[in-house]
């Protein structure tokens, strides 16, 4: 059974390109059904950055047109930009995939569930279930022996985490936001999601009073307006602090020109970004993110070998089953012709002699069954196979 | 026996030191190596505290020497229940340093071998210096986790791009667990203080100097619990009175206890 994955992905194609072939979880999942009508195994794989199809076949080729035939009748203009990848350095493509390697932003951790919905959605069996659910496994590796996933990716992911440092848990902590641009709604609904409210969108409508009251309640300040000045003094949040008896206060300032006096980071219990302390740290992080990507390239390398050395193993498995049926068939033979002799054995002799003859069988054949496994994968495991049924004559009965 | 136990109880402390020192500059390996010597040295130094008490004729933590070792387990052990959870590592930077020269300390004293045992009554050695030690440990966590909070606090207020590197306890997280292990040691501090100083009365001891700096920690740790829960304090300038309570907890510990012991 060979391995064969077709596919493109934002490293390839345009989004104009790639939206003609996204599919949504329906249609993915009939797209591989389709692609198994012929007794093949299916699973497409397709998030907004890319479409790939795992086809398992016997033959690889055959199996590589009707995956990219499927590819582009959903958007012509596709084909250009389709990769093709076969056996080991599709596995090793998938395994990447899975641990967050070839995404936009590395140690994304959208893609682990998204694989895993797709081996869901696809119509498996031995070698795509085994080379998914290793995909899966390496996924899981990466992201709980290296630090890829663990920082911030984005402005607003970082706003969160800064919000997380000084508040723990954000239940029940409530957001002001000046203003309403693109970036601060992102850092708004990052803040929602672990469980923080927002209280007031203030505008530049909103009465003076109303932001002024909301400063002693609230615990982060979002502000991103296009006001040509300082939206809020250090004087006023001196004055707010009065009223908060000790609570912190976290403000995030993403607009240009900045909306927050720079003086309100020196009152006591105030923690104030702007928008480049939030890029220099995600800068950072994203630099971390790549150190850590080399260590996790070498977890996903090895998970890699172990399952091109499980797959490569299939070439020569059908041999040493013949092989070990061969032996046990001579061994079964000569015990038979030997059964005047053991007819004057009790049953504990009986039992004792069958076991050193299947001993015998066993430890023969362990060694070469050891090396076929080997030769496989290190690719020769078809021609140790082709010679192990010519020395011993296996299938020829058959012929 | 106890020899066996006492230096590989103190080189695991110190390579947990070493090793927190490697996981502030690089987090990750040297951090796990670390917590692993605390582990393994806390089980070692439990085992010499058990070796000490089956041996000894008495309670066998009643010299200065030997209540230092029993304070160095007390601290650590507090800190194992924190210190183990990957956020709270950089505690160990102060915790561990401090157990290992106490350590030495209670050794170059001697009490950390056999034969300490004091001549005092049991009932009233265990009452009286496991609660006041018991809570001299509180603080000593109480201030690492105080200053951890301002080193923090200096870190948010300061910006540094690395900011997200390291996962660290939130703020408000430090400074809640620094009260509530001040408002556990108050408690012990005030209950084995006035067993000591109701045996004092009972025999007409006079007051030492090691009493009187107790006095004034104690009420510096009041102050903190009673400003924290009814002034209002929180955040960096409860940190700084835990630090200064501290500073107090080391003078008792250390520049006094010869009086006192004596």
């Amino acid at each position: 059974m060979r391995l064969v994955l077709v596919g493109t992905s934002h490293h390839h194609a345009p989004v104009e390109l790639r939206e003609q072939i996204a599919l949504d979880r329906d249609q993915a999942q009939a797209l591989a059904a389709r692609l198994a009508e012929d007794g093949r195994e299916a699973v497409c794989v397709s998030t907004c950055n890319r479409t790939e199809l795992y086809v398992a076949a016997p033959d690889a080729g055959e199996a590589e047109r009707a995956a990219a035939a499927a590819l582009a009748s959903l958007g012509p203009e596709i084909e250009p930009v389709l990769y093709r990848l076969r056996d080991r350095a599709a596995a090793h493509h998938l395994f990447r995939v899975a641990a967050g390697l070839d995404s936009l932003v590395p140690g994304e951790g959208e893609i682990l569930g998204q694989v895993r919905v797709a081996h869901e959605l696809g119509t498996t069996g031995p070698l795509l279930d085994r080379v998914f659910r290793q995909a899966l496994h390496a996924g899981r590796k990466v992201r709980a022996q290296t630090a890829i996933g663990e920082s911030p990716a984005s402005v607003s992911a970082a706003a969160a985490a800064l919000a997380e440092q000084v508040f723990g848990s954000l239940e029940e902590r409530s957001i002001l936001l000046l203003g309403a641009g693109k970036v601060s709604e992102q850092a708004a609904r990052n803040l929602r999601s672990r469980g923080a409210e927002i209280t007031l969108v203030a505008n530049s409508k909103t009465e003076r009073e109303q932001i002024h009251e909301q400063l002693a309640e609230v615990d982060v300040v979002i502000a991103s307006t296009n006001a040509p000045g300082l939206v809020l003094e250090a004087a006023t949040v001196a004055e707010a602090l009065r009223a908060r008896r000790g609570r912190r206060l976290l403000l995030i300032d993403l607009a240009v020109p900045r909306d927050l006096d720079s003086a309100i980071s020196e009152l006591d219990g105030c923690y104030l970004f702007d928008i480049d302390d939030l890029e220099q740290i995600v800068v950072e992080t994203l630099s971390l993110r790549r150190r850590e990507a080399e260590r996790a390239e070498a977890i996903v390398a090895v998970e890699v070998e172990k399952f091109h050395e499980w797959h490569a193993s299939l070439d020569v498995v059908p041999a040493i089953a013949s092989l070990r049926a061969r032996a046990e068939e001579i061994r079964e033979a000569e015990l038979q012709k030997a059964e005047s002799l053991l007819g004057r054995l009790d049953e504990s002799q009986r039992r004792a002699v069958e076991a050193v003859t299947a001993q015998i069988v066993n430890k023969l054949l362990h060694l070469p069954t050891v090396r076929m496994k080997q030769a496989a994968a290190a690719a020769d495991g078809v021609l140790y196979a082709e010679a192990v049924r010519h020395l011993f004559g296996l299938g020829e009965d058959e012929r | 026996m106890a020899e066996l136990l006492f230096w590989p109880a103190l080189l695991l402390y110190g390579e947990a030191a070493i090793g927190y020192f490697g996981d502030m500059r690089h987090p990750g390996r040297a951090g796990r190596i670390a917590t692993w010597g605390v582990r393994l040295g806390w089980l070692l130094q439990t085992a010499l505290l058990g070796v000490q008490a089956a041996r000894d004729d008495g309670f066998p933590w009643g010299t200065w020497a030997s209540s230092l070792d029993l304070f160095v387990w007390l601290v650590v052990s507090a800190y194992l229940i924190w210190g183990c959870r990957r956020p709270y590592r950089l505690l160990g930077l102060v915790v561990m340093p401090l157990a290992v020269a106490l350590l030495a300390v209670a050794r170059a004293g001697g009490g950390t071998g056999i034969g300490s045992a004091s001549h005092y009554s049991n009932l009233f050695l265990v009452v009286h210096v496991v609660l006041v030690l018991a809570a001299f440990a509180g603080f000593t966590l109480a201030a690492a986790l105080s200053g951890l909070y301002v080193w923090e606090e200096r870190r948010l207020q300061t910006r540094p791009a690395t900011i997200l590197r390291r996962q660290m306890p939130a703020l408000a997280t430090l400074d809640s667990l620094a009260l509530r292990t001040v408002a556990w040691s108050v408690p012990l501090l005030t209950l084995g203080a006035a067993v000591g100083l109701g045996r004092l009365v009972v025999r007409g001891d006079r007051l030492d100097a090691l009493i009187a700096v107790t006095a004034a920690t104690w009420l510096v740790w009041c102050a903190y619990l009673g400003l924290r829960l009814f002034g209002g304090w929180t955040g960096r300038r409860a940190a700084y009175l835990a630090l200064a309570g501290f500073a107090l907890v080391v003078v008792v510990r250390l520049a006094l206890p010869a009086t006192h012991f004596a």
